[in-house]
């Protein structure tokens, strides 16, 4: 086994392309995931069941299914029901939908966590229901799960790859393309492997930090 | 005599196969101070929920003005609610607002009052409450005694005409449950606000109440003068819990 410096450099113009790709992905699926999730749980809050219980089961539907298979699902399905959308989008949008049943969840904990004393104390100062929400519960909500939410976006970081199976050029797509070609393996797959190392790992220490600094 | 602004027909609340509250009626005038007193458990608590729409009554009439508080549609729920200030056994200050904005952020959301009107009069009711110089502060940096006295301003901030007390000072250390309590006999000297109060300090509600109700088994046992409940009270179980607390 040797290691050929020269390869490395030939793949980083697609390691950074790869790259760029990558950091879309978990930007817009965070920013999905933290919005669709929220909706989940103020969902499982409504006070109809006939919102609460279709959200409930959407919601376990796509937690308990597998994030590959539903990327598949809407990369090969969507497009029979006349929805096109490039790789990428469907990647993004799976990626941030799986992800949302997930953040769902904690943004439900960090909810019921809120004491019952603080809605008693908007009731009684007639606050409506949406200042409620967004003045006394959200903010005490989400700085206690802020941790958790992060964790989420680190370990959909690592889930990105799964896009190489409908061809997003992202990182491992990339390397895969670069050994196509090159039939160089080692150094574009170590490569990457280091790059997510590299984000994920001062990612994680800031997740701790701010668990210090919250709790 | 002044007019009658409370009253509770024929109410009945009950948790479960627990019923607390027994076909009560008792009823308030404007701006009357009464005491609540009885045994743990009697359902004191339930009566202040109730006039807050924190619970709903299972039987009987609940007015607040003539107006009906329950049944009434949530439009008139709000209104009336407006007009109740409350303030918990545990403060229930909001944790991550400072003290100022805890007071100014009701009047602003709900009366419509400008920033630095809402401002300038929670200044004067911490000035009120002695503190001052807290504005800035967190609630989790005050004392206890100090929490209680900012929730006070905040329940004040949106000038009610009623102001309902749960135990204000039982979760307080000792030291600092006169301060609270000398705050509530200002106010209650002071202004016009009906103040219903459930409290265990006798002597607070001897010093301020026009009126004393005694509770047990989920009615109103005895009622009166707090001379004539505290020397000379006519009923059995009220002689007892009195020579129990005091
Ligand atoms: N949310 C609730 N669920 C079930 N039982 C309750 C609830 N709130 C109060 N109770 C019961 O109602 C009774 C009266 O409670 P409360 O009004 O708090 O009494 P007090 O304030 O006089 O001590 C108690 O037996 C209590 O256990
Ligand atoms: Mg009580």
């Amino acid at each position: 086994m040797n290691w050929d410096w020269a390869a490395v450099v030939d793949f980083l113009p697609r390691f950074w392309d790869g790259l760029l790709v990558t950091l879309q992905v978990l930007v817009l699926g965070s920013v999905l995931s933290f919005t669709l999730g929220l909706v989940w749980a103020l969902g499982f809050r409504a006070p109809s069941r006939f919102v609460r219980w279709p959200v409930h089961a959407v919601t376990e539907f796509v937690r308990t299914t597998p994030l590959l298979v539903q990327l598949f699902f809407l990369f090969f399905v969507l497009p029979e029901w006349g929805v096109q959308f490039s790789a990428m989008t469907t990647g993004t949008l799976a990626i941030g939908l799986h992800y949302s049943t997930y953040t769902a969840q904690v943004y439900r904990a960090g909810i019921d966590a809120v004491p019952a004393g603080q809605w008693e104390a908007a009731t009684a100062l007639s606050l409506p229901r949406h200042r409620t929400w967004l003045t006394v519960i959200l903010p005490q909500a989400l700085r206690r799960i802020a941790p958790a939410l992060g964790n989420y976006v680190i370990a959909m970081l690592k889930d990105t790859p799964l896009l190489a199976g409908i061809s997003v050029l992202e990182l491992l797509q990339q390397s895969r393309l670069e050994s196509a070609a090159t039939f160089q393996y080692i150094e574009p797959l170590t490569v990457v492997g280091v790059a997510f190392v590299l984000i994920a790992y001062p990612a994680s220490l800031l997740v701790r930090s701010l668990e210090r600094r919250l709790v | 005599m002044s007019e009658e602004l409370i009253r509770f027909e024929n109410v009945t609340k009950r948790f479960g196969e627990n019923t607390v509250l027994d076909d009560l009626c008792f009823s308030v005038r404007a701006g009357q101070h009464v005491t609540l007193i009885g045994p743990s458990g009697s359902g004191k608590t339930t009566i202040l929920r109730l006039l807050m729409t924190l619970e709903k009554p299972d039987a009987g009439t609940i007015r607040v003005n003539g107006g009906k508080l329950h049944p009434a549609d949530e439009k008139h729920r709000r209104e009336v609610r407006k007009k109740i200030g409350m303030v918990f056994q545990h403060f229930n200050l909001f944790p991550h607002m400072s003290v100022l904005r805890n007071i100014t952020e009701a009047p602003i959301r709900v009366l419509g009052k400008s920033r630095e009107e809402a401002e300038a009069r929670g200044r004067e009711l911490l000035e009120m409450v002695g503190l001052a110089d807290k504005y800035e502060a967190r609630p989790a940096q005050l004392s206890g005694g100090q929490q209680q006295r900012v929730a006070i301003a905040r329940a004040l901030a949106m000038e009610p005409k009623v102001l309902l007390l749960d135990e204000v000072t039982s979760a307080l250390d000792p030291e600092l449950v006169a301060g609270v309590l000398d705050l509530l006999r200002e106010i209650a000297r002071t202004t016009d606000i009906t103040m219903i109060c459930v409290t265990h300090e006798m002597n607070f509600a001897r010093d301020i109440s026009d009126e004393v109700l005694m509770f047990d088994g989920g009615r109103v046992i005895e009622s009166g003068s707090p001379e004539k409940i505290f020397s000379d009270p006519e009923h059995e179980r009220t002689r007892e819990f009195l020579g129990a607390v005091l």
